[in-house]
């Protein structure tokens, strides 16, 4: 009993050892290329590509910092980058959590019909809707403003989703009933007794919202044609395009596109994990 | 029933209006707070779909001028059934799908189980890890693998010629540096990174699902002399399988979207490499926007969207009723 008691916990051990050394492993292939690209982000491209590659931090940040700012209207861009997210998160807050409200909280004809409906569209490739979408915009004369991508997401169907759910959850009817009793009518119940409660969820979705909204590509490249009008990942693509890559300056715009998320994720990762993967467990 | 109670057409007090508007905004504001995303959905979403539909019958190029199209029935279907580089992108997807999908499954179930059994107070911080890739832009992850590809001295070519002098691993690994941008490489190449962009999304949906299993069913189990292994093989895996099918049909869709990643590599099709790794949505992107045919661009959407649908059919009818039957 003894002896394979012992032999159990030095299984046990190893396993676990081996666990460790696994999750470590991992984690270094998984972090290791964010590492590259801050450190080509301070190398010219001859060393970036020379024997051995770099593989600490150079001098040559500045150099690769005025390469991109000389070859793109790079602040233009990313405030571009900026502007789009913020005015993609905040309607889809409002209109979001205003949808869940109603479905969380009301009944009403048609509701669980019109919730599924919502979660289809979830199923619906986005993708394939980049040709009409382009020539919706291109009807309406929408190309090159911002408006025509964000105007289209202010309420989003995973955000109605994550409000219904999180309503569902954190608000007793009760409370809406007393309020309706006290004389509030249906929008001040929204605006006075739910939103403040939902801060937590708000945060979630904004969070999910911005950083969607910051590492969008495909649509943006489509309707944004000007230079001046275009977001970072974008205009980075097109320093690809040229004879002589400055993979140096291309890896310091890339990692200073990045740097925001990082650190808005070093803050909140448990938070957005937890709301990006609740859709997927509730479901 | 208001006309009961109220019977002479006399003006309404200030207070049966106040009480009829109470009622009003109360009946109808849930309609009025949903209306947003249907209004939003039926004008940026139903009504393009439907329009590209029409669109697919037709011939333009944005230089006819809005409204100038011309009805070619299904030539443009069988434009792209017969186009060979359509069959090309066709096969580069569902080679990328099953190469860059299968391995992310394979390596996210056990690692999601070590790090549910190994790990206490830093799990988040570990799992944060994993999961950083799928919140970074994929334009920006794909550039980085394109400096970290280069043939000459590139990162991973080195690592993988100083692996090569490992025993046992090193006789699975080539002499030479890859060129990663060759019609016959490209692919393992986006494999690779889509592999390491997802698998950290995948590791969190798992090791959530895992930690939905009751502590006790392994209790029972080790009581009963069951091996780590055997607790996996036996008690795990088969209580995965809704997650399996969830994460799978995920991967599905989103594989066969594939566009940022082979777009940014093969430099927005400028590369030589471009038969050997474009996909279906990157050649309708180009069919649309390099060579403005809209209506062929608008056939290919439609293709790939029945393909999508039979592909999402096949998995539910493998993977789908026992998930459900056993969740």
């Amino acid at each position: 009993m003894r002896a394979s008691g012992k032999r159990l916990s030095l299984g046990g051990l190893l396993l676990r050892l081996g666990g460790y050394g696994l999750l470590a492993l991992g984690g270094l292939l998984t972090l290791a290329p964010f590492y590259f690209m801050f450190v080509f982000a301070t190398h010219q491209r001859s060393e970036i590509f020379g024997f051995p590659p770099p593989v600490w931090f150079g001098e040559h940040f500045w150099t690769n910092y005025q390469i991109l700012v000389q070859k793109i209207p790079f602040w233009r861009s990313y405030w571009n980058n900026l502007y789009l997210a913020i005015m993609t998160t905040l309607p889809a807050l409002f209109f979001c959590s205003l949808a869940g409200f109603a479905f969380a909280m009301y009944e009403f004809r048609w509701r669980e019909r019109l919730f599924a409906i919502i979660l289809a569209t979830l199923l619906i490739p986005p993708i394939l809707n980049l040709i009409p979408f382009y020539l919706l915009i291109y009807q309406i004369g929408w190309i090159n403003q911002p408006k025509a991508l964000w105007v289209p997401a202010m309420a989003g169907a995973l955000g109605i989703f994550l409000m219904r759910q999180y309503i569902l959850s954190a608000i007793p009817k009760e409370l809406i009933d007393a309020a309706r009793i006290d004389g509030c009518s249906e929008f001040q119940i929204y605006w006075r007794i739910v939103l403040p409660l939902i801060r937590p969820a708000l945060g979630t979705l904004g969070l999910i919202t911005f950083i969607g909204s910051w590492n969008r590509f495909a649509d943006v490249n489509v309707i944004m044609r000007t230079q001046e009008t275009k977001t970072l990942p974008v205009v980075l693509r097109t320093l690809q395009g040229a004879t002589d890559v400055e993979w140096g300056a291309i890896m310091a715009g890339t990692a200073l596109l990045v740097l925001p998320l990082l650190l808005v994720f070093a803050l909140a990762a448990r938070q957005l994990m937890e709301g990006l993967t609740s859709g997927a467990i509730k479901s | 029933m208001r006309k009961a109670v109220n019977p002479a057409p006399s003006p309404p007090s200030a207070i049966t209006l106040a009480m009829r508007w109470s009622n009003f905004q109360r009946r109808y504001a849930p309609y009025i707070f949903v209306s947003p995303f249907f209004i939003l959905f039926l004008v940026f979403g139903l009504y393009p779909t439907l329009f590209s539909l029409y669109m697919s019958f037709q011939s333009w190029t944005p230089s006819d001028g809005w409204g100038r199209w011309k009805y070619v029935g299904l030539e443009n279907y069988t434009f792209t059934l017969t186009d060979p580089m359509f069959w090309r992108a066709m096969w580069n997807t569902l080679w990328l799908g099953f190469f860059s999908g299968i391995p992310q499954h394979l390596i996210a179930i056990p690692l999601a189980f070590v790090i549910h059994m190994v790990l206490g107070r830093f799990k988040t911080l570990v799992v944060a890890v994993y999961f950083l890739p799928y919140i970074t832009s994929s334009v920006a992850i794909a550039l980085i693998f394109n400096t970290l590809f280069a043939t000459n001295n590139g990162v991973i070519n080195l690592v993988i010629a100083q692996l090569n002098t490992w025993p046992v691993l090193g006789w699975f690994l080539p002499d030479q540096n890859i060129n990663w941008f060759l019609n016959s490489t490209i692919k393992y190449g986006i494999a690779l990174v889509v592999i390491w962009q997802f698998t950290g999304w995948n590791t969190l949906l798992y090791l959530s699902a895992i930690q939905a299993i009751p502590k006790e069913l392994y209790e029972a189990a080790a009581v009963d002399g069951a091996s780590r292994y055997q607790q996996f093989r036996y008690i795990t895996l088969p209580l995965l399988r809704p997650m399996m099918f969830f994460a799978v049909s995920l991967t599905i869709i989103g594989n066969m979207q594939l566009f940022e990643q082979p777009f940014v590599l093969l430099n927005g099709g400028a590369s030589s490499a471009t038969q050997g790794g474009q996909t279906v949505t990157m050649y309708m992107y180009r069919t649309a926007f390099e060579w403005l045919e809209m209506g062929t661009a608008a056939s290919i959407a439609w293709i790939l969207f029945i393909f999508i649908g039979i592909l999402t059919y096949l998995n539910n009818l493998m993977f789908g009723r026992t998930a459900r039957g056993e969740a």
